[in-house]
């Protein structure tokens, strides 16, 4: 230990340090300026995120509990720029909120929860993470604190959260009952494939999927994106998604690789019903939150369709596709903070005529929408073909089939939306939004993001390396 | 000759004219940009001619290559034959025409050349692309600025149309990324790794089995951009709500995105399925041929009868494509030059009227070569190109067409290729008709008299695609010999490869 265990828990030290500071600021409630406290806040954040490139190690500790090395590392560095992001997305939000500590540190505690989770090195961590991320998940989507949809978001979040946890723990207990171990390590050594084994892969699988909200498991996402902030709803699509597939990545395929022609059938049925389903249901929404709700969901179908690949290639590319998604969505979710803060309205026909009063923030939202769907010149295309063609690689051309003509019904409603902000015709369009200095610094490292990300290869490069 | 210029020229074009304050200034920065990609391009012409003078063999020239994604063996590699030469003068040509064209457009301005700017990026790259991926990427950029020069600027039920064309031409990407994709999977580049690389896919065997899948694939996806039958139904929507510009650049040079694609891409990679396929081919493109032409007939606005004469004419692209002899071949892609030209020109044509008396309908038009001369003569001689008079490229492009048809001597190719002869008879029914209509005869409406002739600005877009017909027509050697050798080596191959 010793020197050691600072070094490699060095995420996690650092956001427990930020935890603490943020407590004691609260209870010392010396500043009574919002928006110093809010710079004090993001700043501590950046320093946070840069940390997370400086000295790192692998290794593991506690006895194989904790690992971790460059490609977690990356990840969770991948979690607190987006966390940075939302953060500054929600500015505006938050100045005016008056329990704005509280939601930061609920907020860091999610995402340590988060960070545990993807360094787990065995089932108990990971499990343990898991709860550390989601309740104060549930906190947080009740924290627009006079609306009702709020508190209702809040309540369907804890209880789907709760019912997926003990599916998850029912599969690991049996996990348990069969190997003997939870030890990451130890575990693939002792899978033999026994029908008790795989009805438990199962159970972890559907336990994870109901926090990916892969269909049919997905009920409980479009309600609480809709109800709660626009900066949880965000954060919700983004940061815990994000995190799931990486522990996907690092656990699931790594440790079931034996059962390797289950988790195949398994993930091909997930994604073809998950895109299906994600494309049906966006196009009829109206709500915008709603309607980002289920074309994330469409997007979870394409980052499976990556891991099917079951190699690295398929995890670089979910990984870089979590990358691009996080600059389009939360563009496309800072508009919508944008406008929805300042005129309280939500709806797709809200936003008729939308460019003739906001010329950059029409663009703003038209490039993220166009890179969610994945057009060129943005980084989506590439993020998407990338999952596309690791999706490829085994010759399930049907399976290519059906992901290349869903990116076409996808389209639509992504067209739908701006035909609305360029095409529609509105009496009274939505008046100029106003927004403060960091939502428009965050907003154009969003649009930096999803033009240059496609075009200079060295993002992908160095996943690629990290992960070999 | 450095390629990438022409890629990077449109794009600082665009760039610069999103930084310009005043309407003047971006339509001059626009124009001037334009006037660079035609020099350019004349100066690609020329220096590929002395190249191939000097005796340079090399089958693509002026080739650079990049290194883009490393892991996945992407690359930026580009290169030009004379195929792509043929095509990247024509999209020059009509950008240009297409800037001038659009001298008075006001609403919303900067944003309407901006999106010019970017389509001719995409149609451009994917010209001199050799790379599979790479060539998907510049397919796929045109369909922001497609859809929302459509939606914006366009008339009638232009949200419709806008929709369905963007989501036909998408289906149509997703068909070729399978393709491309089935493709990808099966090369070698040597060194054990997937290859992009289309030159050395070619060199490639890619399995029998496979290529009767995705051959099929590869060449609907692409067909769908060049308004194969029974794929077609978005271009006379598309073409007839577009702005003028917008019908331009679609009709004349995404389409032949398309036609080139089918060429390159889905022959050149896969002859053995190319071979097992062709009377499909033929068959899709004769029907296309003849309903095409018999749709035109029954159409009563201006926009709607060039742009289902279009689908007629880029049959006949298929058609050569499909009859695999070289004379076919180099006849494809004049019919893509000229027709590219020609359709320019027509819409170009009746963008002006429409401007003027706003109305397309035949019925309601009559006269006008009376008050605005310039632009009935015009109107007249894109329909006289179109049905194929000699002396204009369309007779050149066509007639070589027939010719290379004729060459192959399948009982049912002699069929394909009389009836596709035959139909010239019903378009020249339906230009004649069009134009004796609508720029002949009485003056339907008082109204017209006090209406302008052409500005300098829409004389000089004019001019400048009649010179190029002109020169197609009268001469039409120089572009024979340039696509010739090219077209040659695509015949060998799928000579080599034989019938199954």
């Amino acid at each position: 230990m010793g020197k050691e265990f600072f070094i490699l828990m060095k995420p996690e030290l650092g956001l427990m340090l930020i935890i603490f500071l943020l407590l004691i600021l609260k209870i010392w409630d010396g500043i009574k300026e919002k928006t110093t406290l809010l710079s004090i806040v993001n700043i501590v954040l950046l320093l946070n995120f840069v940390a997370g490139f400086f000295f790192n190690k692998e290794g593991t500790l506690f006895s194989g509990m904790y690992q971790t090395n460059d490609i977690l590392v990356l990840e969770k560095s991948i979690l607190s720029f987006g966390t940075l992001l939302i953060s500054l997305i929600a500015w505006d939000w938050l100045k005016k909120h008056e329990h704005m500590l509280e939601f930061y540190i609920l907020l860091l505690t999610t995402l340590l929860g988060m960070n545990f989770m993807i360094s787990a090195g065995n089932f108990m961590m990971l499990y343990l993470g898991l709860e550390l991320a989601t309740i104060p998940l549930a906190a947080l989507c009740n924290f627009d604190l006079e609306k009702l949809k709020s508190s209702e978001a809040a309540l369907k979040m804890i209880l789907s959260s709760a019912f997926a946890s003990c599916i998850l723990l029912f599969g690991i207990s049996m996990l348990y009952g069969t190997t003997g171990t939870l030890i990451f390590s130890e575990l693939p050594a002792h899978l033999d494939g026994g029908m008790l084994q795989m009805l438990a892969f199962i159970f972890v699988f559907i336990g994870f999927a109901f926090k990916l909200s892969v269909v049919p498991f997905h009920f409980w996402t479009a309600d609480v994106y809709e109800g709660s902030p626009v900066a949880v709803t965000s954060y919700l699509s983004v940061i815990s998604k994000g995190a799931i597939v990486f522990v996907f990545i690092s656990t699931l395929i790594n440790l079931f690789s034996t059962l390797g022609a289950t988790w195949y059938h398994l993930l091909v049925i997930s994604i073809v019903m998950t895109i299906t389903a994600g494309n049906l249901f966006a196009m009829r929404q109206d709500n915008i939150k709603r309607f980002l709700a289920f074309s994330s969901i469409t997007q979870v179908g394409y980052i499976l369709l990556g891991l099917t690949n079951g190699t690295d290639a398929g995890s670089a590319s979910a990984i870089y596709f979590l990358v691009v998604y996080i600059f389009s969505n939360l563009a496309a979710f800072g508009v919508v903070s944008m406008v929805s803060e300042q005129t309280g309205k939500e709806n797709i026909s809200d936003f008729n005529g939308f460019y003739k009063n906001n010329k950059v923030a029409g663009w703003v939202m038209a490039l993220a929408l166009f890179s969610l769907a994945g057009i060129p010149p943005t980084a989506g295309f590439f993020g998407k073909m990338f999952l596309v063609t690791a999706g490829a690689a085994k010759g399930n051309y049907l399976l290519l089939a059906f992901a290349s003509l869903n990116m076409v019904v996808s389209l639509y409603y992504y067209l739908r939306v701006v035909k609305a902000i360029f095409i529609n015709a509105n009496e009274n369009p939505i008046e100029k939004v106003q927004s403060s200095f960091p939502v428009k610094i965050a907003l154009g490292i969003c649009m930096l993001g999803v033009i240059a990300t496609g075009f200079y290869s060295g993002i992908y490069d160095y996943i690629v390396s990290v992960i070999k | 000759m450095n390629l990438t210029l022409l890629i990077l020229i449109p794009l600082l074009t665009a760039i610069v004219i999103l930084t310009c304050k005043s309407l003047q200034s971006v339509r001059w920065v626009a124009f001037i940009g334009s006037m660079i990609q035609l020099g350019l391009s004349g100066m690609l012409l020329y220096a590929y001619n002395t190249e191939r003078a000097l005796g340079n063999t090399a089958q693509m020239l002026f080739s650079e290559r990049h290194s883009w994604y490393a892991a996945l063996n992407i690359e930026y590699y580009i290169g030009v034959d004379g195929i792509s030469i043929a095509m990247i003068l024509l999209t020059a040509f009509v950008v240009a025409a297409g800037v001038l064209i659009s001298w008075k457009m006001e609403m919303l301005s900067k944003e309407f050349f901006f999106l010019l700017m970017l389509l001719s990026v995409g149609a451009y790259g994917f010209f001199i692309s050799l790379d599979l991926f790479t060539m998907f990427f510049f397919l796929e950029v045109a369909v922001i600025p497609k859809f929302l020069l459509i939606g914006i600027w366009g008339s009638g039920k232009k949200e419709y149309s806008a929709m369905k064309l963007a989501l036909m031409l998408m289906g149509g990407s997703a068909l070729v990324l399978i393709g491309i994709l089935g493709v990808y999977y099966n090369t070698n580049d040597g060194a054990g790794n997937h290859t992009f690389d289309i030159l050395k896919i070619s060199q490639q065997h890619i399995p029998i089995s496979l290529q009767l899948y995705f051959f099929p694939v590869l060449f609907t996806g692409f067909g769908v951009f060049t308004a194969m039958f029974p794929f077609h139904t978005w271009a006379p929507d598309g073409h007839s709500s577009a702005p003028t510009a917008a019908s331009m650049f679609l009709a004349g040079i995404s389409m032949k995105l398309g036609g080139y694609g089918c060429l390159r891409v889905a022959m050149y990679l896969m002859p053995e399925g190319a071979h097992h396929y062709s009377w499909a081919i033929i068959l899709v493109a004769t029907i296309a041929i003849i309903y095409g032409a018999f749709a035109t007939l029954m159409q009563k606005d201006l926009k709607y009868i060039n742009a289902y004469s279009s689908v007629s004419h880029c049959g006949f692209v298929l058609l050569g494509i499909g009859m695999m002899t070289q004379t076919a071949i180099v006849g494809a892609v004049m019919q893509m030059v000229s027709h590219g030209l020609m359709t320019a020109l027509f819409f170009g044509a009746i963008g002006m009227m429409y401007e003027r008396t706003h109305t397309r309908q035949v019925a309601q038009l009559g006269g006008l070569l009376k008050v605005m001369p310039f632009i009935g003569v015009v109107f007249v001689i894109a329909g006289l190109c179109s049905l194929g008079l000699p002396g204009l490229s369309g007779f050149a492009a066509e007639m070589t067409v027939f010719v290379g048809s004729w060459q192959n001597p399948g009982m049912w190719h002699r069929l394909a290729t009389i009836l596709a002869c035959a139909s010239i008879v019903v378009t020249a029914v339906y230009i004649l008709r069009a134009a004796g209509a609508s720029v002949m005869g009485p003056i339907k409406d008082e109204h017209f008299r006090a209406l302008k002739d052409a500005n300098w600005n829409e004389k000089l877009a004019s001019v400048l695609l009649l010179v190029a017909i002109l020169a197609i027509g009268m001469a039409p050697f120089w572009l024979i010999d340039l696509v010739g050798p090219d077209s040659q080596i695509i015949m060998d191959h799928l000579t080599n490869a034989g019938g199954l």
